[in-house]
């Protein structure tokens, strides 16, 4: 459970984490630093288990694994969306971020309300207002795949057990 | 509910009956792709995974096509570290120096890829290949590194976008190039972001192989992840002459659901010009004529096929490029250059006093054979003009087809081929 921040359309690769600290990678950097331009208290506010809601696109724009990293080291829950920048997307479950798209949840998900998500079942609940919202939920690989972190560990888990 | 071609392959390769779009599925893969830039990063990432072999070295294609042959030291290192992996590992189908081509011009004309086909490959242009009826695209190096050694992807299926072109007449001298330029300018590079776009219509059955080639290389362009074509007589005849292995050939059902349906008049559409720095600003020739050019560059993935080389050969002979143009010509493969060269094209680009290169990405992507300097403007066949693709960030690059390419060369400035050529 943690609180929605609330984001508009288009937010790109460059608002989540600026090229200008991309000569390091390390997370704790990253996530010192997610959100920048676009809320420059995200960062100083954000707690772990917190939720990004946000509109169309979001993530569009350089293919920078950097984006969802930064997302990723923030401790941010999931990322509520109404649709994401495709290389974003695919960037974002490599490295085991879970997004979800759901237009109904962002409509109904205010700043600052108390909200959950069930990776499982793609349950969003919003505690403040007491409603609930159905995104697709992920396959179970996919699902799996997100647990151990992403695509090289799962990868690597796979291989152990063949 | 009906299928349609996109969402046919990727269900059978994941073993399903049915999918759906925005659904997510892990399906097994046909062909994975690197090249000299982004296989060095995919084979440490490889390394990562705990695992010795590859998945399949047959099915794993690795091409020496970008900074080959080798521009300098670090790109000498980026390719030894290829050579090495495809030597240690028994990959089949890698290519260098001597036996190379383009990627997405040797794929094809090798017959290692083909219809019903699914493809990734570690270049945003992998898409060309659904010009055969293949379902292929492009993604990171993790992911190629994941598929290298499992075979496997996981795969959002994506809505498709159907674009009928209607009548198979078109303008003079109007190729693929200018359908898909036409697209993009009217739907935005984003205009198919995550999207299957779908070709169709008598007019695309109208088009050889070579120009459908072109048309789904640039469906990236348009933020898509893939073109695609359905296969009819003219796919098979040209894989029967090359197929590796055996294929299927799927097509899209009556009732299939489209998110979009655009349908254009074919005899409408007029020859194209891509303005600086997106693909997606469009103009006709004739508004962009005029504009002076010193450097042309014919070839790339988009447009470095037999049938480019063709128009460009027709369209210089017997003529000279214009003194104050530096006229680049990269043929897409060896087989490419050999038959130009075999049938006296060649020669006509050399008497005209093009310069013609072995095949390499060379000055598409600004790497080396052919960069520009600040304020200089180049008019290419290429399929980006990005901001600095091309050499300095205060350069400039307008996208066209082989024709206006090759009448511009003559001219020195943008010209419709009609100002240089008879009857035209
Ligand atoms: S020719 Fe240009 S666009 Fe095509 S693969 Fe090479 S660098 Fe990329």
């Amino acid at each position: 459970m943690g609180k929605a921040w609330k984001f508009g359309h288009d937010v790109d690769t460059d608002v989540i984490i600026p090229a200008r600290y991309l000569n390091r990678s390390e997370p704790e950097h990253l996530a010192a630093h997610c959100m920048e331009d676009a809320d420059a208290s995200f960062a100083q506010n954000v707690r772990e288990g917190d939720i990004i809601v946000a509109g169309k696109n979001f993530g569009c724009g350089s293919s920078r694994e950097h984006a969802p990293l930064a997302i990723k080291a923030a401790k941010v829950k999931a990322v509520i969306a109404e649709s994401y920048g495709r290389i974003f997307f695919r960037n974002a479950l490599n490295i085991g971020m879970p997004i979800l798209e759901c237009p109904e949840a962002v409509a109904g998900i205010d700043a600052g309300d108390e909200v959950d998500v069930d990776l499982q079942s793609g349950i969003i609940s919003n505690l403040t207002k007491g409603t609930t919202y159905q995104a697709r939920p992920f396959p179970p690989f996919m699902q799996e795949l997100i647990k151990v972190g992403g695509l090289i560990p799962y990868v690597k888990e796979k291989n152990k057990n063949a | 509910m009906g299928m349609t071609i996109s969402e046919k392959i990727l269900a059978a390769h994941a073993g399903q009956e049915q999918v759906v779009p925005g659904e997510i599925i892990n399906a097994k893969l046909d062909l994975v792709l690197a090249n000299d830039v982004t296989g060095p990063v995919a084979i440490q990432e490889f390394a990562k995974l705990g695992v010795d072999k590859v998945f399949d070295p047959e099915k794993i294609a690795l091409v020496a096509d970008h900074f080959t042959p080798n521009k300098d030291i670090a790109s000498a290192e980026q390719c030894k570290i290829l050579r090495d992996f495809a030597k240690a590992q028994g990959i089949k189908f890698f290519w260098d120096t001597g036996t190379v081509g383009i990627e997405h011009c040797l794929l094809p004309e090798q017959g290692v890829v083909l219809p019903g086909d699914l493809i990734i490959g570690a270049d945003s242009h992998t898409c060309t290949y659904g010009a055969l009826g293949a379902f292929s695209t492009g993604v990171g190096s993790t992911d190629c590194a994941a598929g290298m050694a499992t075979g496997e992807a996981w795969f959002r299926v994506p809505e498709s976008i159907k674009f009928v072109f209607n009548g198979s007449q078109f303008q003079p001298w109007v190729s693929g190039k200018d359908l898909i330029l036409y697209i993009i300018g009217k739907i935005g590079v984003d205009g198919a972001r995550y999207k299957a776009m779908e070709f169709t219509g008598d007019g695309i059955r109208s088009l050889s192989m070579d120009n459908r080639l072109t048309m789904c290389n640039m469906a990236i362009e348009a933020g898509a992840k893939t073109g695609i074509i359905e296969p009819d007589e003219i796919t098979l005849k040209y894989v029967q002459a090359r197929a590796k292995k055996e294929y299927k050939v799927y097509k899209s059902d009556a009732d299939a659901s489209y998110e979009n349906i655009y349908e254009f008049n074919s005899a409408e559409i007029p020859l194209q010009i891509a303005f600086p720095h997106l693909p997606e600003n469009t103009k006709s020739v004739d508004e962009a004529s005029g504009i002076k050019i010193d450097q042309i560059v014919i070839g790339s993935c988009t447009n470095g096929r037999l049938e480019d080389l063709e128009v460009v050969a027709e369209i210089l002979k017997g003529k000279k490029v214009h003194p104050e143009v530096r006229c680049l010509i990269f043929p897409g493969t060896q087989q490419i250059y050999l038959e130009a060269l075999r049938r006296g094209w060649i020669e006509v680009m050399i008497e005209a006093g093009a310069a013609v290169s072995t095949p390499t990405c060379g000055p598409c992507l600004g790497g080396h054979m052919g960069i520009l300097a600040k304020g200089e403007r180049a008019l290419s066949t290429t399929n980006r003009n990005f901001v600095g693709r091309m050499g300095h960030p205060q350069s400039e690059v307008y996208l066209c087809n082989p024709a206006v390419a090759a009448a511009s060369a003559l001219k020195g400035e943008i010209v419709h081929p009609r100002e240089v050529v008879k009857n035209g």
